[in-house]
Formats: C-alpha cells, sequence, structure tokens
C-alpha cells in the first residue's frame, strides 16, 4: 500500500474454488457495505470503483510470522493464530506495561502507527481472545470469560461453517445458548469437536500456545544511502552483513545450510540470490566465496539499496578448534560439492554406500554427497567378480543355437561378436518381498563372457522364459 | 633383439597437475586403476542421463567406491564447469569426465590451465579417435585375450597413443587385488619352438 498509494476503496481479492472473493478491504470499502468474503462481480456492482489486487497468501503468512515476533516485545510466547492473528501469552506479564488496558492501548498505538489496523482482546483463555478478537474486541475480566462470550454468535468459536448451519436450524445462535445445552446429545449430533472448542473457550479444557519464535531467526539486513551496482559493491556488502551474521550464528551455536540474500533495488523490486552449503558453516569468508556465482548473475536494475541475508535453514555446529593447516583439505572438499551443488542441484552430486542386497541394481546406494559422509565398503574377500559399470538389461540376439551356454556368436549394440571364454552361470534370484518390474521375468543366470573382440560382458539368461541378455561390463 | 625382450618396465604414471584421455572398450578399468593409484578423493563426472552407470561393487576389489563422488551433469557445458571446478579446487586426488562431444582446442587448454592451477590431475573418457590436441597423454586400453583361452583375468593391454613428453609403447598389465598394485605381464603368445634347456 505504501508503495501503490491508493485514495478510494481498495481491496485484495482471492481466488478461491474457481471464483474471486474479496479477502481484505479497506475502511473506504466497508464503509460502501462491502464485507469479506464477498464475489468479487457482487462488490463491483455494488461499489464500480473499486480497485483490486490479488491476494498473496505466503506473504501474508511471512507477515504475520514477523508479526508474532515483533509481538515478542509483550510475552516471549507468542504465535500465529490461523490465518489472520497472532496470539500471545501474556500470563504475568501485563503490569510490565502498566496494565492490561495500557498494554492494549500501547499495541494498537504502535501497530496503528506502522499502519496497520488491529483489534486486540484479552480474555483468560487462547479460545475467548480469539472469538473477541474477531467480534469487537475488548478485554474480559478475568474468571468472567462466559458472561463476555455469552453474547457472540457461534462462528466465534473456531468450528467449521457446517456445524454453525446445523446448529442455527436449531435455533442455537449465541455462544450462551450452547454453553447451557446438555452435552450428550450435542456430541452425538455434532461430533466431540465442538465441545472441545467451546471447552476451551470457557477454560474447562486446557489448550497450551506453542510458540513458534522460540526457533532462532537469523537474519541481518542493510540499507545503503546511494544506490550499488557493481558485483564489487555488493560483495562488499555481503561481507559486512556475514561478519554480524556469523557471529549471531556463532553465540547460538549454529551454522548455516541454506542462505538467501535479497537485494531490494530503487524501483522497489526484490531480487533473490539463495545457496545451499554441503556442511553447516558460519566462516564469512568461506561463505562469501561460494555467495560470489549467485551474486554475479543477479541483475541490479537502476541500483541496490537495501540488502537482507537471512539464514533459512540452519543447523548446530559446535565450536571447533581450529589446527594448522588441519581440517583444510575437508573444507575445501566440502565448499566444491558447495559449489558444484548450487548450479547442478545437490541431488546430482553423491556417493556410493553399500547396501545388503544380492541384486545387482540394488546392491548399492546413491545419498546425496551433501548429506553423507563417506561410508566404509566392506573388502572384496570372496565376493562374486562383478561389472564395473551397469546398464538397463539389453537383449542379444543369439547368432548360434544355444541352450544352457551363452551362445558363441551373438549380436549386440550393432556389434557381431564371437565368446571366447565363458565363467558361470551364477543364479540370482529375485527378492520375492518386493515386487521390481526389471525382475518380473523370473530368475536369471549370470555369465561372465570373454569375447575375441575384446568386451567384457555380464550376460543373463532368463531359464524361465529363455531370452539372452546383456547387463554390464567388465574392466 | 631389443623387441624380444618383455616389456618388464611399467607404464610411466600420468604426469601429475595435467589432464590424460584414455578411449577403448577397457578405459572404465584404466580410470579405477589409475584412481586407485592416486591419494585423495575421486570426483568423477558423467552426463546425468547416460544409460551406463558406474557399479560401485564392482569397483570394490581396485578402488574402494566412498572414496567416489559421482556427479551427473545435465549438458555437456556443466559437465566441463563441473570439471574444471573440480581441478581447480585442490582438494581432489583426480577428476573423471566423460564428456559426450570431442574437446575443443580451447576446451581442452582451459581443463590444463585449471589443473595446474589446483594441481590436480584429470582423466577424461573419451570416444576413439575424438580426443583433443591439448591432451598430455591419451592412452587406449583393451581388455586382452589369450589364444588359449586360460589367460588370467582383467589383463589388459594398454597403449600410449600420443604423449607430449616421451615415448608411446604398450603394454599388458593386471591388477593384482591383493597387493592393489600394478603388475606388468609378458604379452601372451605362441611359443616357436623348444626353449633351449639350461643346464
Amino acid at each position: 500500500m505504501r508503495l501503490w498509494p491508493c485514495d478510494g476503496p481498495f481491496a485484495l481479492v482471492h481466488r478461491a474454488a474457481n471464483a474471486d472473493h474479496l479477502h481484505c478491504l479497506s475502511p473506504e470499502a466497508e464503509a460502501r457495505g462491502l464485507h469479506r468474503g464477498m464475489s468479487l462481480p457482487d462488490a463491483r456492482a455494488m461499489c464500480p470503483a473499486l480497485v483490486t489486487r490479488p491476494a498473496d497468501l505466503p506473504r501474508e503468512m511471512a507477515f504475520l510470522r514477523m508479526l508474532a515476533r515483533w509481538a515478542g516485545r509483550y510475552s516471549p510466547w507468542t504465535a500465529r493464530d490461523g490465518s489472520d492473528g497472532v496470539v500471545a501469552d501474556i500470563t504475568g506479564a501485563a503490569h510490565l506495561f502498566g496494565g492490561e488496558a495500557a498494554l492494549v492501548a500501547d499495541l494498537a498505538a504502535r501497530l496503528g502507527r506502522a499502519g496497520l489496523t488491529v483489534r486486540a482482546a484479552i480474555a483468560d483463555t487462547r479460545g475467548a481472545a480469539h472469538a473477541l478478537a474477531r467480534h469487537g474486541g475488548g478485554i474480559a475480566a478475568p474468571g468472567a470469560t462466559r458472561a463476555a462470550l455469552g453474547r457472540l454468535p457461534l462462528s466465534a468459536l473456531r468450528i467449521d461453517s457446517e456445524t454453525v448451519a446445523g446448529l442455527n436450524r436449531l435455533g442455537l445462535r449465541r455462544i450462551a445458548d450452547l454453553a447451557d445445552l446438555p452435552r450428550a446429545p450435542l456430541s452425538r449430533r455434532f461430533g466431540a469437536g465442538l465441545l472441545l472448542r467451546l471447552d476451551q473457550a470457557l477454560g474447562i479444557q486446557p489448550e497450551p500456545l506453542s510458540s513458534e519464535t522460540g526457533l532462532p531467526h537469523f537474519g541481518v539486513r542493510m540499507t545503503l544511502p546511494e544506490p550499488i551496482g557493481l558485483v564489487s559493491d555488493v560483495m562488499a556488502g555481503l561481507d559486512r552483513l556475514l561478519d554480524r551474521l556469523s557471529d549471531r550464528l556463532a553465540a547460538a551455536g549454529q551454522g548455516a545450510r541454506r542462505l538467501r540474500l535479497e537485494l531490494g533495488r530503487v524501483d522497489r523490486s526484490t531480487v533473490l540470490a539463495e545457496i545451499g552449503l554441503a556442511r553447516p558453516m558460519r566462516d564469512a569468508r568461506r561463505i562469501a566465496a561460494l555467495f560470489r556465482p549467485a551474486v554475479e548473475d543477479i541483475d541490479a536494475g537502476f541500483g541496490i539499496d537495501m540488502m537482507r541475508l537471512t539464514v533459512t535453514q540452519a543447523e548446530p555446529l559446535a565450536a571447533r578448534q581450529v589446527s594448522a593447516g588441519g581440517e583444510v583439505a575437508g573444507d575445501r572438499l566440502s565448499d566444491l560439492v558447495s559449489r558444484l551443488g548450487n548450479r547442478l542441484g545437490f541431488e546430482a552430486i553423491q556417493r556410493f554406500a553399500p547396501a545388503e542386497s544380492h541384486i545387482p541394481e540394488r546392491s548399492f546406494l546413491t545419498l546425496p554427497a551433501a548429506h553423507a559422509e563417506a561410508a566404509p565398503w566392506p573388502p572384496a574377500a570372496d565376493a562374486p567378480e562383478r561389472p564395473i559399470l551397469l546398464f538397463r538389461p539389453e537383449p542379444l540376439v543369439p547368432l548360434a543355437p544355444c541352450a544352457a551356454e551363452p551362445p558363441a556368436r551373438f549380436r549386440w549394440r550393432r556389434m557381431e561378436l564371437t565368446r571366447a571364454r565363458t565363467r558361470g552361470p551364477e543364479r540370482i534370484a529375485p527378492e520375492w518381498w518386493f515386487d521390481d518390474p526389471a525382475w518380473r521375468n523370473g530368475l536369471r543366470d549370470y555369465w561372465k563372457v570373454e569375447t575375441r573382440e575384446g568386451w567384457r560382458l555380464w550376460l543373463f539368461h532368463t531359464p524361465q522364459n529363455p531370452d539372452w541378455y546383456a547387463h554390464g561390463t567388465f574392466a | 633383439m631389443l623387441a624380444a625382450i618383455p616389456a618388464a618396465i611399467p607404464p610411466p604414471p600420468l604426469l601429475p597437475h595435467r589432464v590424460h584421455e584414455v578411449c577403448g572398450p577397457g578405459a572404465h578399468g584404466f580410470v579405477a586403476i589409475q584412481a586407485a593409484l592416486h591419494k585423495g578423493p575421486v570426483l568423477w563426472i558423467g552426463a546425468g542421463h547416460a544409460s551406463e552407470r558406474l557399479f560401485p561393487p564392482g569397483l570394490v576389489p581396485v578402488l574402494d567406491p566412498s572414496r567416489l563422488i559421482a556427479v551427473g551433469t545435465r549438458s555437456e557445458t556443466d559437465l566441463l564447469w563441473a570439471t574444471e571446478e573440480g581441478l581447480r579446487a585442490g582438494p581432489l586426488g583426480l577428476v573423471v569426465a566423460s564428456p559426450d562431444k570431442p574437446l575443443s582446442l580451447t576446451a581442452g587448454r582451459r581443463l590444463q590451465l585449471a589443473a595446474e592451477a589446483g594441481r590436480t590431475t584429470g582423466l577424461l573418457l573419451v570416444r576413439a579417435g575424438a580426443g583433443s590436441n591439448a591432451t598430455e597423454t591419451r592412452w587406449q586400453a583393451a581388455p586382452v585375450l589369450h589364444a588359449d583361452g586360460v589367460t588370467d583375468q582383467g589383463w589388459q593391454e594398454w597403449t600410449l597413443l600420443k604423449n607430449k613428453k616421451g615415448a608411446n609403447g604398450t603394454w599388458i598389465v593386471n591388477w593384482d587385488a591383493k597387493a592393489r598394485s600394478l603388475l606388468v605381464v609378458s604379452p601372451p603368445g605362441e611359443r616357436t619352438g623348444l626353449a633351449p634347456l639350461a643346464l
């Protein structure tokens, strides 16, 4: 709104179930009789001058998360409440602000200064505060929850609209109507959820608040007096941000695994550069070097005047003793994996680990190198000989009659090959407890076949369904 | 007379901090043996869509698969970029890449410079006749079959087709899995006439 000021009625529009609905309105729009959830054509009919913009739900959620973090000034125990609210447990904290009324006034004044319209409510329970905040706001005195809630409609109880409609059909419209009814028939007819919500609102059932703000947030920002555009300038700015960020990470004993650099341009658009790291780290210099290719790709437009660096994924990283030249080779290897992974995708960089299976395709695991350390392989003491390359089974064309032995002449990959030496068979049966489509044609007799043309092939014969295939090549 | 002496001299090792090429049906075996002869992690870069995949259990007698880091790339440009990054980074023992197309002289030179800067040796798996002129050496590897069909397993004939700093040659080698070392064997062949009895 600050970027695109607009005087007349304004609304955010959200498309749900194939129809546009008003998601959020300005006071001017509400004054013309529009309300939330109204369909856009109806609203346009009532108010042709309505200016609309599509709603951005993920950014609204991000904003709420930010607001919940800000609310930490009132209580350490804050969380998002549904899609449109923030809830804070201010038990034992209100006196620090001069009482509950003063706290609400302070909150409204601060948020009003930021341009937000706020409805705040304080009640004994989370459910009651939720209901009050959405129906006028106010403060329910301790112990007076039932009286404060009684006059509110049933939809304030956080129950679905179908239940509300069903209760309305029975003539129950206010929470007070519901609170005095016998409980057993209600729960039989509308399910236990209704009574749970009612009990939570009235404080009969506890409803603890799980705080999201307990997770540490690592973000630093910098506003520049003059726009910048050179890669070296951005890197210099990034170095300063990284120094601050790595101090914070070190204080929390954490290392960054993914980082996002947001660059605000003078025309109010933002560009993103995001990198992943093969290992949690907080070494500013090494992270800056890994950011360079991403920063070089950024289009600065008319110039960059804001930089924000956030850790989107952090992992614990204990402080390590730095020895002279001890960990350098490992560090350089993980930096290489980070660099390769940021361009090719981290799943494309793999390590191999052994697996317990006789089926060739399942006798090893491929793991992303960024998340797997080198696993030791058992030495091949008396393991049967295995090919060095494996491919999807390729059918052979036998050019000579064959029965149990591999054909004396055959065609493979448009080459005519002559069998020289064979070794086999080695019978491998499918694992019956897995339904593997590649092994549908039953057990296989594997042969190592040397050809006069030089190829050493791993062939197999399927006796139940007589056919010959090549499956791999030896060194 | 000299030609009759079996080539007991081992094949020259890959010149360090340079990029080499290998082709032929035994090229993958050659790479595995060379990787085993180098210390440090091995970066093996190939096209991500290739139908032929490395089979780590088959590498175990030659090369410990835990030393391998396999990279699958989506395009030829990515493959060359990853090879250059690997060569320049420094901590690797050997960088192996299998480009689909022949390398241009520029790309080959670039890889040589990266190898010198990062002090890492590179090895490219190329198709026969599709090498780059910038390569330090080009090898051809092929399995050897004995005429009588009782040849030991895993004999390979390594031919040095191109060598910028030395002579070409042919060796028949065998990998000793127990000792983890390369043995040079005399070329198999029919003996003409009886050997004189040495009394």
